[in-house]
């Protein structure tokens, strides 16, 4: 049972950085019917000035004056990073957007991939050019405290991680079901042709979903620099593959069930390394996804659906 | 009262009359004539090439048209512009031109005798244009087989991904299971002293068991499509991208976790079959066995498939049964290129086949044109060109082809050469005023 339970919130944790991924990815596939191979790198991206946010904040020492202890102004720190680099990684998403999927709205679905692709190899390459290949080291944020409950440790990190990845997955459902702009959204993964005729416009609908999406994804990638504090410009390749298997299981347009599948794919990974050698979490994980999509082929919240719609 | 004057043409106007003037004579020289000329310059570059390049600087014949030699050395290009004048463009042109009655009266000729005899000479001419380009240096025979292998893996995809209308990103798993069989099989069967024990055949054998290798490879390749095709194939939608994305996964993750295999350090000393000569044969074959494909009912149903499903069902196309024989037919190619693949490299492991490959595959297709084996062939060979020539860029490289790609998907969203068909006939017919006027009779 503490195996299990030990187990259990080292797979929340993991799951979280896909949960957060995935939701990104869902939304440009639920509003858009696009796929948007680019958002791996875009969480990459998003790490990356989460590390530049945070070391500049140090550096420059903003709350040396106020005299807090250094576990608080260092909590502030990380509050701070994470406002700044969800701001401004959402540009980094809508730059995607403007580049890579506005020029070719009325072009075959495919062609856009094949640009995200790009869009994707060129950041990646980009950052090695700029910053060189060796690895950076994420500041340490947050002391590490491990509390011990009922036999199983757990870190205040993982406790962190868990909580604002459930939080921000929770906001933004809420924001697609609640606000008149999730509303928008919603038509616009309804019906692509009439939405423009309720005045409506498409690209900025289009704009905020990719922003939104972005954001979520340098959360993750500050989240994933807070627990693995080893960042390296390939990061982002297998998680955002990843993360797309887990949108498209979750049901297209639903976020909760791309945060659920998420949390699941996090699950199967870690359960499968632990019982079996862990190069076989890929072959076992991939296999399960196999067999749960031979049974639900549209995801667990997904609606059957026509992709002609789209074109 | 209208005065008509007529404008001054502008620059770029009298840039196109220039160009269509100095290329008027060139339309009638027919391939057979681009043939010879190129097969004069080959040889040119042959006997004088050497001398030549060392006159001009350059250490050694530059293998890839001057650009390697251009971008490593900036002060050279000159040179290597001079020597591409003098080796291809000026005896091509002067060729084509000039022996354009001679090759027109050939090619009408030939077009006479049965399609077959036309296409085994052309295709001869081919392959020595080739052969003698490659014999400059041991690099070009490697670019030259790699292009080839992409040829067949890019065709096989736009079956799918052009012709069908679906996204799968499978391809590097079949080409990995293509790639493990042969490799497995001829390892076993033709070479002593490795992981597998004793070989059990002659090795003089070899050469002529490794087409049945081949084929091999790319039979359990499309058996594992059948894993891919029977779950993705009962509805329409993107459920193909993503099983067949988990199956990419999970063959890469099957090889790394096989001992018997090499696990992750793949497995090495595959024999050299995969020679200029093979591998050119092979690529003929996957274009003749595709193009037909294409061309034939099941390529025309396929076709319906993509541009409306339920019509093509009202219309008695059995769209199941078409989807599953052109994934398994593009599967089975893309099995058979990995085990080439395989033996070019002679040297394979699981990271061959993963995101990179696929991501690669994936920009020949679209690059060289949806729908079109023309732009498949024209895609795999651009782009393995374009990114062996930009090596000396090192990474850079891997910023500028993106960019061309994304510069190409938008201003023609579906590649270069897309929604052509590849009509190996007409290719073959002179090109002169008079053969077309009488065709232009008995048509």
């Amino acid at each position: 049972m503490e195996f299990f339970l030990q187990n259990l919130i080292n797979a929340l944790q993991w799951g979280s950085f896909y949960a957060l991924i995935a939701v990104g990815y869902s939304m440009v596939y639920g509003v858009l019917l696009l796929f948007n191979f680019a958002h791996g790198d875009v969480f990459m991206v998003g790490a990356y000035i989460g590390f530049f946010v945070s070391s500049s904040l140090l550096a420059l020492d903003i709350f040396g004056g106020l005299a807090l202890p250094t576990g608080v102004s260092l909590g502030l720190v990380l509050v701070l990073t994470l406002i700044i680099s969800m701001f401004l990684n959402s540009f980094v998403g809508m730059l995607v957007e403007r580049i890579g999927y506005r020029p070719l709205r009325a072009a075959p679905r495919a062609s856009a991939a094949i640009t995200g692709l790009m869009i994707g190899i060129i950041l990646e390459t980009g950052n090695l050019a700029i910053l060189g290949p060796q690895r950076l080291a994420f500041p340490e944020l947050i002391q590490t405290a491990t509390i011990n409950f009922a036999g199983v440790s757990v870190t205040n990190k993982k406790i962190l991680i868990v909580g604002v990845s459930i939080l921000l997955t929770l906001a933004l459902d809420q924001f697609v079901r609640r606000t008149k702009w999730g509303m928008a959204m919603r038509a616009m993964a309804y019906d692509y042709v009439v939405v423009p005729l309720m005045g409506i416009s498409i690209n900025t609908i289009a704009l905020m979903t990719f922003a939104l999406g972005s954001s979520l994804a340098a959360a993750a990638g500050i989240l994933y620099g807070v627990a693995y504090p080893v960042l390296d410009p390939n990061m982002g390749i297998l998680f955002g593959w990843k993360a797309f298997v887990a949108a498209i299981l979750g049901g297209r347009g639903s976020i909760l069930g791309a945060g659920l599948a998420g949390f699941l794919l996090g699950f199967i990974e870690i359960f499968v390394a632990t019982i079996f050698p862990s190069t076989m979490r890929n072959l076992i994980a991939f296999g399960i996804i196999l067999v749960i999509l031979i049974f639900r082929p549209h995801g667990f919240f997904g609606e059957p659906y026509s992709a002609q719609m789209r074109l | 009262m209208t005065t008509i004057s007529t404008p001054l043409p502008t620059t770029r106007q009298r840039i196109r009359t220039t160009l269509s003037r100095l290329w008027r004579p060139y339309r009638s020289v027919p391939l057979l004539g681009w043939l010879l000329a190129a097969l004069v310059s080959v040889g040119l570059e042959q006997l004088v090439g050497l001398p030549l390049a060392r006159t001009l600087g350059m250490s050694k014949i530059p293998a890839l048209f001057g650009a390697d030699v251009a971008l490593s050395k900036p002060a050279l290009i000159p040179g290597v512009v001079l020597f591409l004048s003098l080796i291809y463009i000026l005896p091509i042109g002067i060729v084509a031109r000039f022996t354009a009655p001679f090759t027109n009266k050939v090619a009408a000729k030939l077009v006479s005798y049965p399609l077959i005899i036309t296409a085994v000479i052309h295709l001869l001419l081919i392959y020595a244009v080739l052969a003698i380009w490659c014999d400059i240096s041991d690099y070009r025979v490697l670019v030259a087989r790699l292009a080839m292998i992409a040829i067949i893996l890019t065709l096989s995809l736009n079956v799918v991904n052009g012709y069908m209308g679906e996204f799968s990103c499978s391809h590097p798993g079949f080409m990995a299971l293509g790639a493990y069989v042969a490799s497995v099989f001829t390892l076993v069967l033709f070479v002593s002293e490795n992981q597998f024990g004793e070989a059990l055949l002659p090795p003089g054998l070899g050469p002529f068991i490794f087409p049945l290798t081949l084929i091999l490879g790319g039979v359990v390749a499309a058996v594992g499509a059948l894993l891919v095709a029977i779950p993705s194939f009962r509805t329409r939608g993107d459920y193909l991208a993503i099983i067949s994305l988990a199956f990419m996964f999970i063959v890469k993750s099957m090889f790394e976790n096989l001992e018997i295999v090499g696990g992750a350090r793949g497995i090495s000393n595959q024999p050299n079959y995969a020679s200029l000569p093979v591998v050119f044969v092979w690529t003929v074959l996957a274009i003749w066995i595709i193009n037909n494909f294409v061309r034939s009912t099941m390529g025309k149903a396929l076709n319906a498939v993509r541009d409306g499903e339920l019509a093509a069902n009202a219309m008695t196309v059995d769209t199941r049964k078409t989807k599953m024989a052109a994934f398994l037919f593009a599967a089975f190619w893309a099995g058979v290129a990995g085990g080439l693949f395989a033996h070019v490299l002679r040297y394979i492991n699981p990271d061959s086949f993963g995101i990179r490959k696929l991501a690669e595959v994936l920009a020949m297709v679209y690059f060289g044109g949806l729908n079109s084996v023309t732009g498949s062939i024209v895609g795999a060979v651009g782009l393995t060109l374009i990114s062996e020539a930009l090596r000396p860029l090192e990474i850079y490289k891997w910023i500028i082809i993106p960019m061309m790609l994304i510069l190409i998907m938008i201003f023609r969203p579906t590649g270069l050469i897309a929604f052509t068909e590849f009509n190996v006939e007409r290719l073959f017919h002179p090109k002169d005023k008079a053969s077309e006027g009488a065709e232009d009779a008995t048509a």
